[in-house]
């Protein structure tokens, strides 16, 4: 049985499509391991008793030819699923049960795939840590006592711990790369209008993007296969002509043009981080790779223009939450201190504070000056990056400022938590797509991450270019199971 | 610039949220230490710049406004706060 769990996602498909596993052994497997590893709070709901009668259907007539045939996935508890609650992390959303499929989780199903549940985050996906959770804070497999990132922490425990094979996550800033970072996983956010939003819980609109979060590249591209799709439920979802993303797979890279952006090297950044990147241009050149140094000279302006466009759509869509139709409710003398009561008692800290952010922003006489100045903000940002692009095919820098850090060591100051997304922010805010991949440890023996940023729509180059990395780095985890009980 | 604790309870009200001032007072440090460091973007002179409103900078799709899914009163009211089965219900508005 610990070989199945060790197994990755195209390595558990190969076996079931040679009958040399059944769909039940792996769904048993990856459950038994799930009840062992309760202390990491990686589940807010499990849906086992049905990932059990959906893994003996699929062996009993399941069509092997589907991309994920009988294939157990845990997923992010922000994706809405079919008669089993959807909580964003939220206590907002503690009693919902969508009558609907998120179109993402969809694929998933329409591909073989089989849902074991849901898990933690961030609520409503605001935060780096998972330490905003109304469910409780995830821990690491990494470490003791120390955070998986987030806002899909869940995700990437749960991964990192080998509790699902694979995953997919949400970024808004930065949301799927800095978890897999802190845990040495892989986690891709795609160009946005790749994956549809229709189904997932709304955050910021403009940002918000799904993803693959995968044990390594090959198996991202294989998810991104899956869930990259137009969709005419999501108006931003653009028809383009998506790559056959695991079958192209090469790690051929020679004569690729990287940049080398000189503003990603910040005051205070750890040594080890600047080796790490370091390491990774030398081995981009004996892959064969070009590098060349470049400028994003707005970078240092993406995350204060991000803390007003995000807490801005933010408190538009989280307008929603008013103990009406769905949801929690407290009691209220009147409609108004119905709304405010249960607003109050419903959300948590850090969306209170969002949601005040971008109702300041947005209010009479400050529009202007901030949400106004943002938008203009946010295109110089993607003007650096369209100008970097006639030079170079993508983009090398750390995913992260630091490695992981332990719970309760960022949650008094909200800033110092918001600078951990300097250097994924960016991309969210240009529609990039952008991969982190565990590439070293610090002393700690905690990963670390290196991102590399590509051109929109170019996902193939840049799963190209991580595998040929992944392929020298031969990273590996080594982790000790001392979450198992 | 500084946002004071009379600005906090405007903003809580505009959004929806009781607050008591004990958390008046939290979210006034907390936010204008979020805004101390907002303010690094009025170093960039952005007069000639167009603002970014989305990414996708395409026009909205049409469909027909046709209708895809019928009878589902159910299934809309079942996540209902409130145990009326007929309709959403709120505490009384007009006297």
């Amino acid at each position: 049985m610990s070989d199945i769990i060790n197994l990755t996602l195209s390595a558990l498909i190969d076996k079931i499509k040679k009958k040399e596993l059944s769909s039940q052994e792996i769904t048993n497997a990856f459950i038994a391991r799930a009840e062992k590893s309760k202390d990491l709070n990686t589940y807010i709901t499990t849906d086992f008793e049905n990932a059990i009668e959906k893994a003996k259907k699929f062996d009993e007539k399941g069509n092997f030819d589907y991309k994920l045939p009988g294939v157990p996935l845990a997923i992010k508890d922000l994706f809405c699923t079919n008669n089993l609650k959807t909580t964003a992390g939220s206590k907002i959303l503690s009693n919902f049960i969508p009558s609907y499929e998120s179109t993402v989780t969809q694929h998933l199903w329409d591909e073989g795939a089989i849902l074991l549940g849901k898990l933690n985050c961030d609520e409503f996906a605001m935060g780096s840590s998972n330490e905003t959770s109304f469910f409780g804070n995830v821990e690491s497999p990494v470490g003791k006592k120390v955070v998986p990132g987030g806002s899909s922490g869940g995700s990437a425990s749960a991964l990192a711990a080998k509790l699902t094979p694979a995953t997919i996550g949400t970024d808004t800033g930065g949301s799927i790369r800095q978890p897999a970072s802190f845990t040495g996983t892989v986690g891709l956010k795609p160009t946005y209008g790749s994956c549809s939003r229709y189904g997932i819980v709304a955050f910021a609109s403009s940002l918000d993007q799904a993803g693959p979060m995968t044990q390594d590249v090959s198996d991202a591209a294989l998810m991104l296969d899956v869930i990259s799709k137009y969709d005419i439920k999501d108006s931003t979802s653009v028809n383009f002509k998506r790559g056959d993303y695991f079958k192209s797979l090469s790690s051929n890279i020679k004569g690729k043009k990287i940049g080398i952006p000189n503003e990603y090297r910040v005051d205070g950044m750890p040594k080890e981080i600047e080796s790490l990147w370091q390491d990774g241009i030398t081995l981009l050149k004996n892959l064969g790779a070009k590098i060349i140094d470049i400028s994003l000279p707005h970078t240092n302006y993406a995350l204060p223009a991000y803390y007003i466009v995000a807490p801005a759509e933010a408190s538009s869509n989280l307008a929603r939450y008013d103990g009406v139709k769905y949801g929690y409710r407290s009691e209220g003398e009147n409609l108004i201190s119905m709304y405010e009561n249960t607003r109050s008692e419903g959300f948590g800290d850090e969306v209170k504070r969002r949601i005040m952010i971008g109702t300041y922003v947005l209010s009479s006489g400050y529009y202007d000056a901030y949400y106004l100045k943002a938008q203009k903000i946010r295109r110089l940002i993607k003007n650096d990056f369209d100008e970097a692009y006639k030079s170079v095919d993508a983009i090398l820098t750390p995913s992260t400022p630091s490695s992981a850090f332990k719970i309760g060591d960022k949650t008094d100051d909200p800033v110092s938590m918001y600078l951990n997304d300097i250097f994924t922010v960016p991309v969210n805010l240009s529609g990039l797509p952008a991969i982190s991949i565990p590439a070293g440890k610090d002393k700690n023996n905690y990963p670390l991450g290196l991102q590399l940023i590509g051109k929109a729509f170019e996902e193939q180059n840049l799963l190209n270019i991580s595998y040929s990395m992944e392929k020298e780095l031969s990273f590996k985890n080594n982790l000790q199971d001392w979450w198992i009980k | 610039m500084s946002i004071d604790l009379k600005t906090i309870k405007h903003i809580a009200k505009l959004s929806r949220i009781s607050i008591d001032d004990k958390k008046a007072k939290e979210l006034e440090k907390d936010l204008n230490s979020i805004f101390e460091f907002i303010e690094a973007l009025n170093k960039v002179d952005t007069k000639k710049v167009d603002p970014l409103t989305s990414i996708a900078e395409t026009s909205l799709k049409l469909r027909g406004d046709e209708v895809k899914t019928k009878n589902i009163r159910e299934q809309i009211l079942k996540n209902s706060p409130d145990e009326n089965k007929d309709f959403f219900v709120v505490p009384k508005v007009v006297e």
